[in-house]
C-alpha cells in the first residue's frame, strides 16, 4: 500500500513537470504565433509612456528575449526559490512561490490567485456536496426501481439537466427567484469567516445550478453502476447468507458500484477547482475562472498561466486523492 | 444447538399464525425437507418462461440428493427457489417448500431471510465471482455469522478462524485476513464452504460446487463435503451436470428434464437400472476410463428444449430415439411420473417391460 502511494506520488510529481513545462511552452509560444514581437509585450507592459529606454527595461526585467530554456528555467525557479526582477537600479522581490506579475496591474500572480480561490473553492465544493447526495440517491433509487415512476421521471430530468447549458438554468434561475420570486437577494460573493450564513445565502443558487448538471450526470452513472453491480454473483451470495435487504444494497452494492464513481468525480473537481467559468460569469463572481478568462481576454500571459498551472495541479492532487482512495476501496488495486 | 431450536420454534409460532390459510391438503410432512408441486415461472415479454413446472422431492437429515439435467433443466432455479431468492417481481413461485415443518413459499420474505444462511445455505459454482472482491474473506465469514448470532466481532473472528481450519486453509489465523483473489480457487472454494457452514445449516444447498475447479481439487471438495456432512448431520442437495460427482455423494438422484422431474431414485437405481431414455443418454454421454479409447461416447442428440415452447407431450419426445414405439402418444401427452419400482419413480410412456428390454439389449452393453 505505502508502496502504491509513493508510486503515485512520483507520477503526480513527473506529470506536474510535463504540465508545467508544455503550458509554460504553449504561453511561450502563442505571442510569436500571433505575430506579436516581445517589442509588443513590452509595450503591453508598460502601458501609455512607451520610450525605448522604457522597453528595453521591460524586456531585461521580464527576460523577454531570453532562450525559452533560461526562461522556463526562471520560471521554475521563481516558483521554489522565488525570483528578482531588475529594473534599471531597482530591485523587485518576488518570493516564492512566484509566478510572476500580472502585464496588467502589476500584481503578483499568486497573490492574484489566493485571493480569487475562496470563491472558486466555496462554489466548487459546496456544489460538489449537493450533486454527489443527490446524484447518488437518485441513482441508487433509480436502478432499484427500474422501470417505475420515479426512475422514469427521474432520468427525464437527468436528460435535461445533462442537456441544458449552465448559463441558461443560471440565468433562468436568477430571473425566476431573485427578480421574480424575490425569495433571493441576487447572489454577491461574501467572505465565509464574516458571516458563514451571508455566505451560503449568496451561494446557493450558483451551487444549486451548477450540481443540477452534475446531479444529472452522476444519478444515470450511479444508475447504471448499480444496475451492474446488483446482478453480481456476489450480491446473490450476500442475499443467501440472509443479509437484509439494505445491507445488500449498500454494503455489497453501493461499495462496488461508487468506486468507478470516484474516478470521475476527482477529474470533475479538480478541473472545478481550477476556475467553473461559466459559473462564475453567469453570477458575476470574481473566482478563478474569470480570472482566467481576463488573463486570455486582455493577453495577460502571466495571469493565464498562473491559473492554467493551478488548475492542473489541482487536477492532479484531485487525481493523486482519488488513486489512494481507489486503493483503499479496491483491494486488487494495491497490487497493479 | 438447543438455543437454535427454541429460536425456530417461536418463528414457527409466529408463522402459523400470521401465514396465509394453504390449500386443504397442505400438512406439516414427515420430511426433514419436502418439495411439492413447485412452479417457478418467469413472465417474459417473449412469453412464460416455466423453469420449473411440478417438481416434488424429500430429503432427510444427514443424505444428500444430486439433481442432475442439462444447462436451463432448471437446476439452478430450483435451488434459488428454495433459499427464496428469486425476487417476487418478476418471478411466479407456486407449490410448498416444507423445511422442518415450515412453509417457505408462503412464508414473509422477511421469514424466509431470517432462515436462509442459518438453517439452509449455499455454495456456488464460481467462488471468484461469488465472493465480494472489495472485503476479506474473513470479513465476509463474519458478516454471515453475525447475522444470524447476538456476538461480538472478537468471537465471530474467532469463529471464522475456526471455520477456514475446519474446512481446511492452512494457517486460518492468517489467511482470514486476504482477500479473496489472493486465494487459489479450490481455497476460495473451501472458504465459500466455511462461510456456507458457518451457521451449522441443517440443509446445504452446492450448485456445482466443483465445476469451476480443477480435477484434483475436485476431489479433495467432494471429500470435504462429505466429511463435512458426517459431522454436522445436515442434509445436502448436489447440483451438477457431472454424473460422476452425483455417483460419488449421493444417496437420492432426481434428473431434470425441461423443468420437470423425469426419474428419482436411489442412486442405484439410476445407474444399474435407470428407466429413462434421457437418463440413458446422459449416462451414454459420460466419459469413463474403463473402456476402450477408440469406443465413441454417444451425445444425446439434438439441443434442449426452450422453456417458453416445450415440445407437446413428453418434452424429451423430439430426442427420443424410442418415441415412435408409442404410435405417437409421446407427443400428445404428457406422462406423468408413476413408480418403476418401489421408490424408483420414472416419467416415461415406453411400457415398463419394453424399457427393460431397451436397457438390457441396447444400452447396457455399450456402456
Amino acid at each position: 500500500m505505502i508502496r502504491y502511494i509513493i508510486r503515485r506520488l512520483l507520477v503526480a510529481v513527473l506529470l506536474l513537470a510535463i504540465i508545467s513545462l508544455v503550458t509554460f511552452g504553449i504561453f511561450f509560444l502563442l505571442p510569436k504565433l500571433a505575430g506579436q514581437s516581445t517589442d509588443d509585450l513590452a509595450a503591453r507592459y508598460l502601458g501609455r509612456e512607451v520610450t525605448p529606454e522604457g522597453l528595453a527595461g521591460v524586456k531585461a526585467k521580464l527576460g523577454l528575449d531570453d532562450p525559452f530554456l533560461v526562461r522556463y528555467w526562471e520560471f521554475v525557479q521563481g516558483m521554489f526559490v522565488g525570483q528578482e526582477y531588475k529594473f534599471g537600479t531597482s530591485i523587485t522581490e518576488c518570493p516564492a512561490p512566484c509566478l510572476g506579475y500580472s502585464y496588467r496591474t502589476n500584481e503578483p500572480v499568486f497573490d492574484l490567485l489566493l485571493d480569487r480561490a475562496p470563491v472558486t473553492f466555496s462554489i466548487a465544493l459546496g456544489a460538489a456536496v449537493l450533486w454527489l447526495l443527490a446524484g447518488v440517491t437518485i441513482g441508487v433509487i433509480s436502478a432499484l426501481k427500474r422501470g417505475s415512476v420515479f426512475d422514469r421521471a427521474s432520468m427525464s430530468a437527468a436528460l435535461a439537466g445533462v442537456s441544458l447549458p449552465m448559463f441558461f438554468t443560471g440565468l433562468v434561475s436568477i430571473w425566476l427567484i431573485c427578480r421574480q420570486l424575490k425569495l433571493l437577494p441576487t447572489p454577491r460573493y461574501h467572505e465565509f469567516l464574516d458571516n458563514p450564513a451571508t455566505w451560503a445565502q449568496a451561494l446557493i443558487l450558483p451551487w444549486i445550478t451548477l450540481a443540477f448538471l452534475y446531479a444529472a450526470m452522476y444519478a444515470r452513472l450511479t444508475r447504471a453502476g448499480m444496475l451492474e453491480t446488483m446482478g453480481e454473483d456476489y450480491i446473490r451470495t450476500a442475499r443467501a447468507k440472509g443479509l437484509p435487504e439494505r445491507t445488500v444494497i449498500t454494503r455489497h452494492g453501493l461499495r462496488s458500484a461508487l468506486t468507478p464513481i470516484i474516478t470521475i468525480f476527482g477529474l470533475d473537481i479538480g478541473l472545478l477547482l481550477g476556475g467553473a467559468v461559466i459559473t462564475e460569469t453567469t453570477f458575476s463572481f470574481a473566482g478563478l475562472g474569470q480570472l482566467m478568462l481576463q488573463g486570455i481576454t486582455r493577453s495577460d500571459l502571466p495571469v493565464a498561466l498562473g491559473v492554467t498551472m493551478a488548475t492542473g495541479l489541482f487536477v492532479i492532487v484531485a487525481n493523486l486523492v482519488v488513486d489512494i482512495l481507489y486503493a483503499v476501496a479496491d483491494p486488487r488495486v494495491r497490487l497493479a | 444447538m438447543a438455543r437454535k431450536n427454541d429460536k425456530r420454534d417461536d418463528e414457527m409460532r409466529d408463522g402459523t399464525s400470521t401465514a396465509p390459510a394453504g390449500p386443504a391438503d397442505s400438512r406439516p410432512p414427515s420430511s426433514f425437507l419436502e418439495v411439492r408441486d413447485l412452479r417457478i415461472h418467469f413472465p417474459t415479454d417473449d412469453g412464460l418462461v416455466k423453469s420449473v413446472d411440478g417438481l416434488s422431492f424429500q430429503l432427510e437429515r444427514g443424505k444428500t440428493l444430486g439433481i442432475v439435467g442439462e444447462s436451463g433443466s432448471g437446476k439452478s432455479v430450483t435451488s434459488l427457489g428454495i433459499l427464496g431468492l428469486h425476487n417476487r417481481r418478476n418471478a411466479r413461485v407456486s407449490g410448498e417448500i416444507w423445511l422442518d415443518g415450515q412453509e417457505l413459499v408462503g412464508a414473509s420474505e422477511e421469514q424466509v431471510r431470517r432462515l436462509r444462511g442459518r438453517d439452509m445455505a449455499m455454495i456456488f459454482q464460481d467462488p471468484l465471482s461469488s465472493m465480494h472482491p472489495f472485503y476479506t474473506v474473513g470479513h465476509q465469514i463474519i458478516e454471515a455469522y453475525r447475522i444470524h448470532n447476538d456476538v461480538t466481532r472478537k468471537v465471530a473472528r474467532k469463529h471464522a478462524i475456526d471455520m477456514l481450519g475446519r474446512v481446511g486453509i492452512p494457517r486460518p489465523d492468517r489467511r482470514v485476513d486476504d482477500y479473496p483473489h489472493q486465494f487459489s480457487g479450490g481455497m476460495r472454494q473451501r472458504a465459500m464452504i466455511a462461510m456456507a457452514l458457518s451457521c451449522d445449516p441443517e440443509l446445504l444447498i452446492a450448485d456445482e460446487p466443483t465445476t469451476a475447479l480443477d480435477v484434483t481439487v475436485q476431489a479433495q471438495i467432494l471429500d470435504l463435503l462429505r466429511d463435512l456432512q458426517r459431522e454436522f448431520n445436515s442434509a445436502i442437495i448436489m447440483i451438477t451436470h457431472d454424473l460422476g460427482v452425483v455417483a460419488e455423494l449421493s444417496d437420492d438422484i432426481l434428473v431434470m428434464y425441461g423443468g420437470r422431474c423425469v426419474e428419482y431414485g436411489t442412486v442405484d437405481d439410476v445407474f444399474h437400472a435407470p428407466e429413462h431414455p434421457y437418463t440413458w443418454g446422459l449416462l451414454g454421454s459420460m466419459p469413463r476410463l474403463d473402456r476402450e479409447r477408440s469406443e465413441r461416447l454417444l451425445p444425446i442428440k439434438g439441443t434442449p428444449p426452450s422453456l417458453i415452447n416445450l415440445p407437446s407431450g413428453c418434452a424429451f419426445n423430439p430426442r427420443c430415439a424410442y418415441a415412435e414405439l408409442n404410435g405417437g402418444k409421446s407427443t400428445e401427452e404428457r406422462p406423468d411420473l408413476r413408480d418403476a419400482a418401489p421408490g424408483h419413480r420414472v416419467a416415461c410412456h415406453l411400457p415398463a417391460e419394453k424399457r427393460r428390454q431397451i436397457w438390457n439389449d441396447e444400452i447396457a452393453p455399450k456402456l
